[in-house]
């Protein structure tokens, strides 16, 4: 018998980036123990630095052979490189207006940072995660740093109370996906995603494997569902976004999204894809409540965060609908459509961080009245945002939504797609609405937008949404990149 | 009926009596000592299943932190029973209903037709010098090391979460600060406050 403790420490080199991360948190944890307060900023460098770091690490990975290490449950293929270097851009972009963000309100900590970068990791568990164990591990480790990312404004009660409320709901959600994961397991003996994939999709699928299976798919999708925020399981969404400190909502609201997308393909396309029958009426139905519960409900909001959280919720109808189609191609304009869905989102809450102020959070829609008076620039870039998330061209939100009607009806299902484009154009009234609000409405009094931004948060904002413009002038190139992963 | 099988049905009576006796037990302390039964119980149907090593952490573990800790909760909190009992009352037809369908649906899909003897078989027996926890720490340090890390990086997280949650920095310590204290002017400590009152016999009884 070969000595079952010896392995070959250059295959853990797919591991790379992780492996640097969580060294990288510890030394900061440290760093961070002994720091004063006036050099407490050191600590967001390091953050920034060690977030660079391991996107450069990522990215040499990619091209890189798929590579299954860790006894099959860990993996390297081109779809976790390319989503890690994206979760990681987008948490560089994040970070640069959590600053501002957090001392304006005085919440600037360094357990904030430290925290960031545990979620970081849990994610990059999740893109990487080959077994089920691996997958719900990361997705804990996610989950626990975002609780306690909400309840760090303790002394908010709406916070604490955004924070319980994603805590049990988020537990419960855990418990459901467990409990699928458990009967996967059961009846296919394995965690590991290749072999549930070989059992899944074997012919001889006896009545009895197909009904525990299934039993367990629905498990699984809920929990999927629940953690994108899919209606029914959506209702933690509006409190959560309103509640939380928005430099929160911002993170919750995109980087998450990303790794929660690749949990979804590794069980159900790459795991369970020979089920995609099966959880395809699941999606459908999950996909147009969403479109319709997220355009109808953001008609009636006053909160500019509860709004977007209902534009989120319908932007996840969307996504998901991209995994109806059961083809390569949809999946690519799913993924498309994440990709702009985070940039999109980062700019949104980006604009939100930015106007406000010591003790002031610019959270009311009417709080917007009269932008363009005095903050021209930043009233265009949030005239982008909303454009593009209505879906107008020639943005990025315009092709997003594009290529995923045009593979839905590829691939058959008219009628779906009639009744996500009906919904698309009432949900436009709520973007036009902002944008009435901005430049044509009268500012109130005492309102005067006096923007105490740092130079490199207005600098990366402007980047930021300009790159909505940018990706949508060229979107084949990203689509191509999407297309590749699967 | 083997003495195997006696005792299997003696600790799942047990299991399931005392399961049901805390959750209808009114005596929030109570309830906590049934759970402890249950799992007690528990541990034993595993030791009968030859999980010698996961019954004796289930003990040691849940009984003896876990369980403490509850009690030592429910007795520091006075919990207002009548408020959680009304709702309870209100989401009982309801929760009911749920329950059932998914009782019914769990025996349907779950039941002794679909993991019975007949379809699974039973597992291998072990010797009596069969090790449970050598093979547990050889899988876990081996073929489990990388979920097994991550746990550990789940546990720091709940390190770092509950000290930022609960952590105030210096506001409760009773700290002398000097310099303050040096600094410190009449008006900043003493408020002047003319009372002027209507009542003259007040002011006369204060005179005196």
């Amino acid at each position: 018998m070969t000595n079952p403790y010896s392995f070959d420490i250059a295959s853990l080199s797919v591991a790379i980036p992780e492996i640097f991360l969580l060294s990288a948190i510890v030394v900061i944890l440290l760093i961070d123990l002994f720091l004063t307060q006036p050099f407490k900023q050191v600590t967001y460098y390091l953050t920034q630095l060690s977030l660079l770091i391991t996107a450069i690490l990522a990215f040499n990975l990619i091209g890189q052979p798929d590579t299954i290490i860790f006894s099959d449950s860990f993996i390297l293929d081109k779809l976790a490189a390319v989503f890690k270097v994206l979760m990681l851009g987008a948490a560089m972009v994040a970070m640069v207006y959590t600053r501002h963000y957090l001392i304006q309100h005085s919440l600037f900590r360094g357990e904030y940072f430290i925290l960031v970068l545990l979620a970081m990791l849990g994610m990059m568990v999740m893109v990487s995660g080959y077994s089920l164990l691996t997958l719900y591990l990361g997705l804990e480790i996610l989950s626990l740093s975002l609780y306690t990312l909400i309840a760090i404004a303790r002394k908010r009660s709406n916070a604490i109370e955004a924070a319980l409320k994603y805590f049990v709901l988020g537990a419960i959600a855990s418990g459901l996906l467990l409990y699928g994961m458990s009967m996967v397991y059961g009846i296919s003996g394995s965690l590991n995603i290749g072999e549930i994939a070989q059992f899944s999709s074997a012919t001889n699928l006896g009545g009895r494997e197909a009904l525990i299976i299934n039993f367990g798919l629905v498990f699984l999708v809920i929990g999927i569902a629940f953690k994108l925020g899919a209606v029914p399981f959506h209702m933690w969404v509006p409190d959560v976004y309103q509640g939380a400190p928005t430099a929160t909502t911002m993170f919750i609201a995109t980087v998450p999204k990303i790794a929660v997308v690749a949990m979804l393909v590794r069980i159900l396309i790459d795991g369970l894809g020979a089920m995609q029958l099966d959880w395809q009426g699941l999606f459908v139905a999950l996909s147009l409540l969403s479109i319709a519960i997220g355009s109808l409900a953001a008609l009636m909001q006053t909160n500019i965060k509860r709004l977007l959280a209902y534009s989120t919720i319908s932007h996840i109808g969307f996504i998901m609908l991209g995994f109806v189609t059961g083809v390569i191609a949809g999946y690519g304009a799913a993924v498309f459509y994440v990709l702009a869905y985070v940039i999109m989102s980062l700019a949104a809450f980006g604009v939100i961080i930015l106007l406000n102020k010591k003790g002031f959070e610019a959270e009311q829609i009417s709080d917007y009245k009269g932008l363009n008076k005095h903050a021209p620039w930043f009233a265009l870039m949030l005239l982008i945002v909303m454009l593009s998330m209505a879906g107008v061209p020639p943005f990025i939100g315009f092709y997003a939504k594009f290529f995923i009607l045009q593979q839905i009806l590829s691939a058959g299902f008219v009628s779906i797609a009639i009744i996500a484009v009906i919904f698309a154009v009432i949900s436009a009234y709520y973007y036009l609405k902002i944008i009435k609000t901005m430049y044509f409405d009268v500012p109130e009094e005492g309102n005067t937008f006096s923007i105490s931004a740092p130079m490199d948060m207005q600098i990366i904002l402007s980047i930021n949404a300009v790159l909505i413009l940018v990706v949508g002038l060229l979107p084949n190139q990203w689509l191509k990149l999407a297309l590749s992963l699967f | 009926m083997e003495f195997e099988q006696i005792l299997f049905y003696i600790f799942s009576f047990w299991f399931v009596a005392s399961s049901l006796a805390m959750i209808f037990s009114r005596n929030a302390a109570k309830a906590v000592l049934f759970l402890i039964l249950a799992f007690f119980s528990a541990a034993s149907i595993w030791i009968l299943l030859e999980a010698e090593f996961l019954a004796i952490i289930l003990i040691l573990v849940y009984v003896g932190a876990v369980m403490v800790l509850f009690l030592f909760v429910i007795k520091m909190l006075n919990i207002d029973k009548s408020t959680l009992r009304a709702k309870f009352a209100g989401y009982l037809p309801l929760g009911l209903v749920v329950a059932a369908v998914i009782v019914a649906e769990m025996i349907l899909v779950l039941g002794s037709h679909q993991f019975g003897l007949e379809v699974v078989a039973a597992p291998a027996r072990h010797s009596a010098d069969y090790s449970n926890i050598t093979v547990l720490a050889t899988q876990l340090y081996t073929t489990y090391v990388y979920p097994f890390e991550l746990a550990a990086v789940l546990l720091l997280i709940a390190i770092i979460a509950a000290i930022t949650l609960v952590h105030q920095s210096q506001i409760k310590r009773k700290q002398q600060s000097i310099s303050e204290q040096v600094k410190v002017r009449a008006k900043d400590r003493l408020r002047l406050i003319s009372i002027t009152s209507p009542n003259k016999k007040t002011k006369e009884v204060d005179g005196g």
